[in-house]
Parts: C-alpha cells; sequence; structure tokens
C-alpha cells in the first residue's frame, strides 16, 4: 500500500471540500478500497475517512418510501425491520452476498461505488483499460469466465460485482449524491454505466461527489419478489448470474414484472421494453421463455463465460416462477425450488 | 509519550502518524499510527496479539475475524485510525488457558479444528454470530459461519460446537 494523507472530517461539506482534490479517495468501510490499494491498483494521495459523517441512520420519507444513509452497513440494512418488511427483496440480495464480516463493515455507499472483480484489472502486471486507460483489455481473448455477456465494449467487458444494486435496479431506487456543485439526486438506471470507451468510468459521479443516501419509494412488492443469485460455490462467492424479480400479480395475471441481472453487465442489466412482454400475461414457462430471449437479445460470450447465456436464460425462467407463486429464494437454504 | 508503530510493510515513518486510542480486550491505549496499517498489522506487529491470524490479507478467508465493539469483522480490510475510540476484542480477549471461553471449549469438545489456523476466527466470527441472534438452525449457523474458510475442512465440528454453545445459552 502507498503513503497518504488522512484526514477524518466531521461533516458532509468538510468531506466535499476535501474531496474536491486531486487523487482523493473516500474511506468507507474499507472492503474494497484497502483491498484495491494493497494491490497497488488504486493509490490515493489523500484518503478522506467519511465514516464520522451523520449518513448512518435510515430514516422515513415523505409519501411512505425509505432513506438508507451511505453510512449504513449493509449488515444493518438487511437486517432493519423496515427493511424486511417493506424491501424483502433488498434483505435478500444484500444478505446473498459477501460474508457476515464483509456485510458488518461494507456501507451502502461503497456497496454502490465497488469497483469489478475482473482479474487483470486486479492484476497491475497486466494490461486494463480500467485500470489504466489505453493499456488494453487483458480480459478479451484471456480468462473471462466472469465476465460480461450484455453491453460490453472492445475496451472493457468487465461486470459490476453487486448484489445490492440488482435489487435496487428493480426497486426503481434514487442514488442521493452532494458534491462541489450541490447536491442532485440520480436514477439507479443512470447511476451505473456502460464501459463504452470510457471504461476507466464505472459510474456518472463526478469527481469529487459523495453518495450521502440511497431513496426507496413507496412500493408494495412484499409478496411476489426473489433474488436468485448463481454462482460457483453456495455462499462467500460473486455472482456468476444473479436475477432480482419483483411483480405484482392481480387475479392471476402479471399486471407488473420488474427484473434485473447481476453479473453479466458492466451495470445491473434491466430492460423495461422487454417487460412490457409480461404485463398482462398469466405467468407460463412460455410467457417467460419469452421474456428471457427479449431481456438477453443481443447477449455475446466471450469464450470461457458463454455458458452464462443459457445460465441466465434457465435462471430468469427460474426466478419469475419464484416471484410468480410468491416463494422467494431462501439465502438460508440455497436448494433452488 | 506515544510511540510510533511499525506496519508490517513499511518501516516506521516518524511524519503523518494519528494518535488513535483503543480499547483491546479491555486495555485502554492510545498510539501514534500510520494510517495505512491494518488493525489486524497493529494487533500482530504491533500490539504483539499473535492470535489474530492472517490468511489472505484480502478479506477472503475469515481467519483475521475479530470483534470491534461487539460486531465481527475482517481485521486484514480495516484501518486501524479508523477506529479511534472502539473496543476489540480478540482471541485472547475471549479466554485464556485455565479460563476458556464457552466456545473454545466447545470447540475442544467437538474437536472442532486440525491445524488450528482458522480457529481463533472462527471463535471470534461464532461470538459475533451469537451478538447477531440471527442464527438458531442448522442451516442458518452454516450460512451465518460461511465468512469463515478452514482448509482442514474441520466445517461439521464447527458448526456442531457453534450450536452447542447457542443451545446452553437460548
Ligand atoms: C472476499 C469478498 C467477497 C465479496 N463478495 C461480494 C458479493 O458476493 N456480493 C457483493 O455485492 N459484494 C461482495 N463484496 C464486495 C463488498 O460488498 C464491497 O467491498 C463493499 O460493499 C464496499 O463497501 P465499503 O463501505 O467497504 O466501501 P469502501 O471499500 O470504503 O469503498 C469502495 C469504493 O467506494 C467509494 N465510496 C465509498 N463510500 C462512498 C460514498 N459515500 N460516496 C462516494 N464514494 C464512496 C470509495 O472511494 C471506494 O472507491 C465482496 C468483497 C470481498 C472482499
Ligand atoms: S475487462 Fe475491463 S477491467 Fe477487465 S481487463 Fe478488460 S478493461 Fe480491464
Ligand atoms: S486474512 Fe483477513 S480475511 Fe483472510
Ligand atoms: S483447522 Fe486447519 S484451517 Fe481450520
Amino acid at each position: 500500500m502507498n503513503r497518504f494523507d488522512y484526514a477524518r472530517p466531521a461533516s458532509v461539506a468538510e468531506a466535499v471540500q476535501a474531496g474536491a482534490g486531486e487523487q482523493v479517495r473516500y474511506l468507507a468501510g474499507g472492503t474494497n478500497l484497502i483491498d484495491l490499494m494493497k494491490e497497488n491498483v488504486d493509490r490515493p494521495m489523500t484518503v478522506i475517512d467519511i465514516n464520522r459523517l451523520p449518513l448512518d441512520a435510515i430514516e422515513e420519507l415523505d409519501g411512505g418510501g425509505l432513506r438508507l444513509g451511505a453510512l449504513v452497513p449493509n449488515s444493518n440494512t438487511a437486517w432493519d425491520a423496515r427493511v424486511e418488511q417493506r424491501y424483502p427483496l433488498l434483505s435478500s440480495a444484500i444478505l446473498a452476498g459477501a460474508s457476515p464480516q464483509l456485510r458488518n463493515a461494507a456501507t451502502n455507499g461503497g456497496n454502490l461505488n465497488q469497483r469489478t472483480r475482473c482479474y487483470y484489472f486486479y492484476d497491475v502486471a497486466t494490461p486494463c483499460n480500467k485500470r489504466e486507460p489505453g493499456s488494453g483489455c487483458g480480459a478479451i481473448g484471456g480468462v473471462n469466465r466472469i465476465h460480461a455477456i450484455l453491453g460490453a465494449s472492445d475496451q472493457c467487458i468487465a461486470t459490476h460485482p453487486s448484489d445490492m444494486c440488482v435489487a435496487l435496479a428493480v426497486l426503481d431506487a434514487t442514488v442521493q449524491v452532494t458534491g462541489p456543485d450541490g447536491d442532485r439526486a440520480i436514477p439507479i438506471a443512470d447511476y451505473h454505466r456502460l464501459p463504452g470507451d470510457e471504461p476507466w468510468r464505472d459510474n456518472t459521479l463526478k469527481p469529487g461527489e459523495l453518495v450521502t443516501g440511497i431513496d426507496l419509494p413507496a412500493e408494495d412488492f412484499t409478496q411476489n419478489y426473489t433474488y436468485l443469485k448463481l454462482r460457483d460455490r453456495l455462499s462467500y462467492a460473486f455472482a456468476l448470474v444473479s436475477i432480482a424479480v419483483v411483480m405484482r400479480v392481480e387475479d392471476g395475471t402479471i399486471a407488473e414484472a420488474r427484473v434485473a441481472l447481476g453479473g453479466v453487465a458492466h451495470k445491473p442489466w434491466r430492460s423495461t421494453e422487454a417487460e412490457k412482454l409480461l404485463k398482462g400475461q398469466q405467468p407460463s414457462p412460455q410467457a417467460f421463455g419469452a421474456f428471457a430471449d427479449a431481456l438477453l437479445a443481443g447477449a455475446v460470450g466471450q469464450g470461457e463465460n458463454d455458458f452464462k447465456i443459457l445460465l441466465a436464460r434457465k435462471g430468469i425462467i427460474r426466478a419469475l416462477k419464484q416471484a410468480a407463486e410468491a416463494t422467494p429464494q431462501s439465502q438460508t437454504d440455497k436448494r433452488v425450488a | 509519550m506515544p510511540t510510533a508503530v511499525n506496519s508490517a510493510t513499511y518501516a516506521a515513518v516518524p511524519i503523518g502518524t494519528v494518535p488513535t486510542t483503543l480499547t483491546i480486550n479491555g486495555e485502554t491505549r492510545t498510539r501514534a499510527i500510520e494510517p495505512w496499517t491494518t488493525l489486524l498489522d497493529l494487533l500482530r506487529e504491533g500490539e504483539d496479539l499473535i492470535g489474530t491470524k492472517k490468511g489472505c490479507d484480502h478479506g477472503q478467508c475469515g481467519a483475521c475475524t475479530v470483534l470491534v465493539d461487539g460486531r465481527r469483522i475482517n481485521s486484514c480490510l480495516k484501518l486501524a485510525v479508523t477506529l479511534d475510540g472502539a473496543e476489540i476484542t480478540t482471541i485472547e480477549g475471549l479466554g485464556q488457558p485455565g479460563d476458556l471461553h464457552p466456545l473454545q471449549s466447545a470447540f475442544c469438545d467437538h474437536d472442532a479444528f486440525q491445524c488450528g489456523y482458522c480457529t481463533p476466527g472462527q471463535i471470534c466470527s461464532a461470538q459475533g454470530l451469537i451478538n447477531e441472534g440471527k442464527a438458531k438452525t442448522r442451516e442458518e449457523v452454516r450460512e451465518l459461519m460461511s465468512g469463515n474458510l478452514c482448509r482442514c475442512g474441520a466445517y461439521s465440528n464447527i458448526i456442531d460446537a457453534v450450536l452447542d454453545v447457542i443451545g446452553e445459552q437460548a
């Protein structure tokens, strides 16, 4: 790890002022940043410890939603009684990720901003356009079992590794941000981005901007939902493919369904266009299959990850069935029913 | 006078240290700590508390698990200076030879280790699990102990030991 100046501001205003400089990083739980600094992937000159900022509460919003403070640990979020009752999908997705110890340290803001787990991104001896713009991409034509099948570019095929963010995508969350130019709210769909020809940019946060919270709108997806995570071992492993579903079923018919995929792209993958196919349908393997084909339109394998396309198709169908039948995937008993 | 603490990776640099007060196993101490020192390196190199183990140093194994204000975390991914004012409990603070913690006794009774390298982390993690109060069944204990790898594969006996202690407390 390189040496750095350490600052521990007490207010958001001070933090944002300090965050405006060059090569500055905000430090929350540290579970991603410290790891990257140990590998010399990230070498900030200044580390701003934001853990003393008053962003550690979960609060009611006018109109019935919840605001999740950026510094609330992932475990406290998943086990908050209001989140468990009103947003069980979010609890489930968080509990599917990392380990109990990591979730205790990891924060909501840090989870949103965690970097890819691409092996080449982590290995400073190899080329990587995300770590070192213009150096090339080791994963294209290389070892790419965990890489993207959707929305990749010829410069980067990395995936966003978060489970929490996949749930946020179908919950239509909003990211609250403050920075040198003041406050703004970013819809979750616009928060993460595709790599395009600027793969070093994971999201649309501007330099120096700080996430202060995540807003969840008031919606009732407490029965028909699921988070299905498919991976190489049952726990403590990143998703190869994950599927978040929320649904409203009225008189045996799908009134609304939202589906997002994790582990397949540079951001949670969702298509509101494809979701229209499910509206008004009776739950059936045929309807689910047609939707899966629409959501996966344009999917391409990179060689080692070709299997993900079929895995995703089957996973989508299974997850839609779980949501329609109100039998969400258990994150304790991992058998897929 | 606070003394400088060597991190494992760098020799002492007098500049840029941060005075930090930590209560470790009940004993409060203030040290001048280099900001890049992890809690794990501070415990092992600075405080000579070598019960806490370094397995991967990347959050991937759980051997470095300790309790911070009663919550289990991976000490390898935590900068010590960020914990100013916190209470840390390591395996040495849970129990000592002759005065074993119930989890330590249960691990002995159930033969819940072979080499023992993962054991301090397993036991601190189990105490964190008990503090959380979320795991009651075998399945739940299995899942909520999944942040601790055991290369000797003592898993089933570890779960037995933890269940034993949870049962006693229930
Ligand atoms: C072994 C291992 C396994 C894991 N498995 C999973 C998994 O299965 N699923 C999963 O979803 N995650 C997994 N994770 C990742 C984990 O969830 C993230 O590391 C964690 O959420 C990051 O949160 P943090 O608070 O520790 O962030 P930090 O490490 O403190 O920060 C991460 C990044 O976010 C920035 N940042 C932090 N807070 C803010 C803010 N408020 N505003 C702006 N920028 C900010 C930092 O500058 C940094 O760039 C795993 C991690 C490890 C080490
Ligand atoms: S996929 Fe992206 S992150 Fe991975 S090596 Fe290529 S450019 Fe880097
Ligand atoms: S040494 Fe910290 S998790 Fe392995
Ligand atoms: S007892 Fe050897 S690693 Fe667990």
